[in-house]
């Protein structure tokens, strides 16, 4: 047992503290806060505290916990919300009120909770790490697959079926001649990547529901992806979109330093809101870690890691996870904190040195995976992360170091949300490198001509940029019929396509298959215009047709009713070529 | 502050004095960040607060300065305890300095609790989401800007722009719809000019408001360290009068700017190396600790509700103190000086302020059902207006069409008759979307593409009917 030392801010130092690791957990003071070690020097340990310090005196005890930070695994995961360092919200409402006070120990996972446990293999058989051994229904939307924990098996010898708590043994495994007993929980040290047998690439499309991601820049599940934007344009609207609507089986939310309000807006919508798919409720297959930016600032730094490994052990068990971190700036700005406190040597803006590694670590821990163990199965964590750059200029250090490693950017504009165009994701400057892995799954599980109309629109949209320089010197009347045209459809992509209101209840989410029919529409009409154009028709008319704001009502047709608005719309064009106007 | 006092030892071993800072030799028992008594050789005593402890040295910060501190003769005293705000519903209708003292004449308090002035954290699984709307009776605001029970929503300002006078109108004016229910105000003057301290306390006497106010006044010339501690201890008397008392609570802080700036001023003497423009690179953490502390909580009767002032230096939004609080708070009103100079007021710029939870805050039951179409559409015929005017600079008046010269009088006419409105007009949700309805009655109908037809027929004036 050591003795506090020193304190300044959220960095302890205590001495007689021979015999500590680095990142062991200990308790720090009288009222036993959390701390890690995150440096030794002779006798003296230096501790990051993931509490405030305040009332701290020197000579306060500090006591190491043998371990480092672990993380919880098994059922009552799901739909429950977390701190930075995986104390559970909901139990703390229980057992202290509203206020987080300082000490507080809860269980990340409900230790009186009977769940039900059902073998998938016998007494008998032999198992080796990673295999499932049976399935708990979790939520209506989650089956926990339990797994033999990395670096265990053996010889099962007995195996119970029934209702069991997370301590509870439900096997008896014999490994090197012992028996040694299986539980529901099994525990993993946060920064540590959970192992897997070997790495795929990520080529299937991740849909997310949000149609400029989903269509022009398509996100892999396995991917990993940053969204940097100012304040004010809908950054963590449009991270909330992505964990409410994308196609995974289990998403996970890390507000990290963000608002209070919001991650209550959150928590309260996901208990209403249904997934499209099995309208069950979002809640059952969420995640939740909550550290708003009140919160400890040290914990934060945490709380992204214990994120990626629930977001690994899920994907173990054979699942497509997401898992989004709003956002990486705070948590950047935690280790700016903690290395000024250390007195490091600063690098960029004060940020640590090491910003770039520690961030590569993070989103490495993202891919699509061959699990460990039988049966064989595959699963995949897609990493996304949110950057808050100051003053919206993306020249900073965490938006510079973020963009080498990631593979996917959407960029948000400021100049877009003052023209409230949501989402504010920049067409020219955002990019994926999964466009052409994942095209191929569209062209599969879609259409064959998904590259055509793709290319086809980012052509327009680059044109409608180098046209619009020009109408700002000249007035738009100065352009050619043919460049007036291109302005059109330019301008019929963006409100009709990529906008998209997170409000509405049908155009919040767009399946792939819709969002290529409403694309294809609209690049269709284009062709038809050209053509009416051609034969003289101004382009000051076509705007006028009636099928123009057929077409921009297309995004608020119901489900049911669409196949036919868009068939409709097609041989009503078919129509008009044939007798230059009929029913536009 | 004569909170009880529980042990007291002292030390006359300081070994250095600079600015601010004191080190002083370690005693064992003191902890980190509470709250010292320096008694000077002239018999004179400040309050100070550790900022660092370790086993042989103490740094500690001096609230007031540390001029005529002498190593010799000065001691300092530790009571054991941090910063707190004694609490009683007496409170109300008082006035104190940044230390807590009062400052009106007025006996002390006496305590029914003491609050640390640093608050702790909420629970983020107990809070509410805010969707109460405030009536400000400001036609910007409730028509484009909703402010919403348990929101954070700062003013935006320039030097020389009306940020005090709209602010003390909020004030003045801010109620719930439909409910009788008034505000509690508490209001924070940090580091701003005597004349200004004082225009916000008469206005809030001339109205009578001052008996359910508090203040807590640090102008200009008060001691710089304790900005940090006004808006805190605003802010504990607003979370006990909420959480406690059960009252709807609205808190305005003024300035920011002054507030970022001490912190900046202290954080240089302390050596610490700084991030952009010489301010601590946690100061966004240290500004989300207090407008976090606005908020509503499940089942309780309160809310704390969080108008920060700032002035922007230079006019420039992308400075790290707007920046980083626009950052954390829920939306900004940004101050507009081409507005201001056309003699507009409220001088409030439609196209950079927002308020993000205005979606929560509308529509039918909190206001009326055409409320967010009417708010559209107002915001793209005034863009559009706005556009027109950029162009008509460039290519001349005469090139317009006669579409283009409608939308460019519905633009004057929304700046003249919507956004402007009197210093002590208040106005209702429902006067503030009549308003609008009617300078839509100018431009053609089918333009009307933001709002359903139903709205349409209901609340479009009839043709010769409009004003």
């Amino acid at each position: 047992m050591g003795r506090i030392w020193r304190v300044s801010g959220p960095v302890v130092i205590a001495e007689e503290m021979r015999g500590s690791q680095v990142y062991e957990v200990v308790d720090v003071g009288e009222e036993r806060l959390t701390g890690e070690i995150i440096g030794l020097e002779q006798d003296k340990a230096v501790i990051q505290v993931y509490e405030d310090t305040v009332g701290l005196r020197v000579g306060e005890p500090v006591v190491g916990t043998g371990e480092i930070l672990m993380c919880e695994l098994g059922p009552g995961m799901v739909g429950n919300i977390y701190d930075g360092v995986q104390r559970s919200l909901v139990t703390m409402i229980e057992d202290v009120g509203d206020f987080l006070l300082r000490g507080i120990r809860t269980d990340a996972l409900d230790r009186n909770k009977k769940w039900e446990f059902n073998p998938t293999v016998k007494a008998g058989d032999t198992v080796h790490e990673g295999d499932i051994i049976g399935t708990v229904p979790e939520t209506g939307l989650i089956e926990h697959r339990i797994m033999v924990p990395i670096g265990r098996g053996g010889k099962i010898l007995e195996i119970h079926k029934g209702r069991f708590t997370v301590l509870d043994t439900i096997a008896v495994l014999e490994e090197n001649g012992d028996r040694k007993p299986l539980t529901l929980m099994q525990r993993w040290p946060a920064r540590k990547p959970r192992l897997y047998k070997r790495r795929l690439d990520p080529v299937n499309l991740l849909v997310t529901g949000t149609r400029i991601i989903d269509y022009l820049f398509p996100l892999a599940l396995g991917g990993k992806a940053a969204i940097p934007g100012g304040f004010g344009t809908g950054k963590t609207v449009a991270l909330q979109q992505m964990a409410r609507w994308s196609q995974t089986q289990l998403n996970i939310y890390v507000g990290c330093g963000e608002r209070g309000n919001e991650m209550a807006d959150v928590l309260h919508s996901f208990k209403k809101l249904r997934d499209p798919g099995t309208d069950r409720l979002l809640q059952e297959k969420e995640i939740f870690i909550a550290n708003t930016s009140n919160m400890p600032v040290v914990a934060r730094e945490i709380s992204i890691f214990i994120g990626v490994t629930m977001a690994e052990y899920f994907r173990d068990m054979g699942y497509d996870v997401l898992l989004v971190a709003d956002s990486t700036s705070r948590w950047a700005e935690a280790m700016r904190e903690i290395g000024a406190r250390l007195e490091e040597t600063p690098g960029e803006e004060g940020f640590p040195t090491y910003l770039g590694s520690r961030l590569a670590t993070f989103y490495e821990r993202s891919g699509r995976v061959e699990c460990m163990g039988l049966p064989e199965r595959t699963g995949s964590a897609t990493v996304i992360g949110s950057v808050s750059p100051p003053g919206a200029d993306f020249s900073e250090p965490v938006t510079q170091s973020t963009l080498r490693i990631v593979d996917a950017l959407y960029s948000l504009d400021v100049a877009l949300a003052n023209r409230r165009h949501f989402p504010t994701i920049n067409w020219l400057q955002s990019y994926s490198l999964y466009s052409d892995s994942v095209g191929k799954w569209w062209k599969q599980e879609v259409n064959p001509e998904y590259h055509a109309v793709r290319d086809r629109a980012l052509v327009t949209l680059q044109r409608e940029a180098e046209l619009e320089e020009i109408v700002r010197l000249v007035g738009p009347e100065a352009l050619p019929e043919n460049d007036r045209l291109l302005l059109l459809i330019a301008r019929m992509i963006r409100e009709d396509f990529l906008m998209q209101s997170a409000y509405h209840p049908v155009d919040t989410y767009t399946p792939p298959a819709r969002g290529h029919l409403m694309l294809a529409t609209i690049i269709r009409f284009g062709d038809v215009a050209r053509e009416l154009s051609e034969q003289g028709m101004l382009v000051s008319e076509i705007s006028q047709l009636k099928i123009v704001p057929r077409i921009s009502r297309m995004k608020d047709v119901p489900l049911e009713e669409f196949d036919k608005y868009i068939k409709d719309l097609w041989s009503d064009m078919e129509k008009a070529l044939t007798t230059r106007e009929g029913g536009m | 502050m004569e909170a009880r006092q529980l042990f007291t030892r002292e030390t006359k071993a300081i070994s250095t004095a600079r600015r601010s800072l004191l080190v002083i030799e370690s005693i064992p028992g003191i902890r980190y960040n509470e709250i010292v008594e320096v008694q000077l050789g002239t018999g004179e005593n400040r309050v100070g607060q550790v900022i660092e402890v370790g086993k042989t040295t103490t740094v500690v910060q001096v609230f007031g300065g540390v001029s005529e501190v002498d190593l010799l003769n000065s001691r300092v005293r530790y009571r054991g305890e941090t910063l707190k705000l004694p609490v009683s519903p007496d409170i109300l209708g008082r006035i104190f300095d940044g230390s807590g003292n009062p400052i009106d004449g007025g006996p002390s308090i006496v305590a029914s609790a003491y609050h640390d002035i640093n608050g702790v954290p909420a629970n983020p699984a107990s809070r509410m989401p805010p969707a109460e709307f405030i009536e400000t009776g400001i036609s910007v605001m409730d028509g484009l800007n909703v402010l919403v029970r348990g929101q954070k929503l700062p003013l935006f300002s320039g030097s020389g722009l009306p940020h005090n006078r709209i602010a003390a109108q909020i004030v003045r004016q801010a109620a719930l719809k439909r409910k009788a229910e008034e505000f509690a105000i508490v209001f924070a003057a940090i580091g701003v000019s005597f004349d200004d301290a004082a225009y916000f306390i008469a206005n809030l006497e001339e109205t009578g408001a001052l008996n359910r106010a508090v203040g807590f006044i640090n102008t200009a010339s008060s001691p710089v360290i304790e900005r940090l501690s006004t808006p805190r201890l605003a802010l504990t008397a607003a979370e006990y009068l909420a959480w406690e008392r059960d009252m709807h609570v609205l808190v305005v802080l003024t300035d920011i700017t002054n507030y970022c700036d001490a912190l900046r001023e202290l954080a240089a003497m302390r050596g610490e190396i700084p991030s952009r423009r010489g301010y601590p690179g946690y100061m966004y953490t240290d500004l989300a600790t207090m407008y976090e502390r606005a908020g509503r909580i499940s089942g309780k009767e309160g809310s704390v509700t969080i108008l920060p002032i700032l002035t922007m230096p230079d006019d420039d939004i992308t400075h790290p103190i707007p920046d980083l609080t626009g950052y954390i708070t829920e939306g900004q009103i940004v101050l507009s000086r081409p507005l201001e100079r056309k003699r507009i007021y409220p001088a409030i710029d439609v196209f950079l302020s927002l308020s993000r939870m205005m979606k929560e805050g509308i529509g039918e039951g909190n206001t009326r059902e055409d409320h967010n179409n009417v708010f559209m559409q107002s915001y793209a015929m005034y863009a559009e207006g706005n556009y027109l005017r950029e162009i008509s600079t460039v290519i001349g008046s005469d090139a317009l069409s006669d579409r283009d010269r409608i939308y460019l009088s519905a633009a004057d006419r929304f700046e003249r008759e919507f956004i402007s409105q009197g210093e002590f007009e208040r106005r209702t949700v429902e006067e503030t979307l009549e308003i609008a309805w009617n300078i839509f009655s100018m431009i053609p109908r089918e333009d009307l593409k933001l709002i359903q037809e139903k709205y349409i027929q209901k609340y479009l004036p009839k043709k010769g009917k409009a004003q």
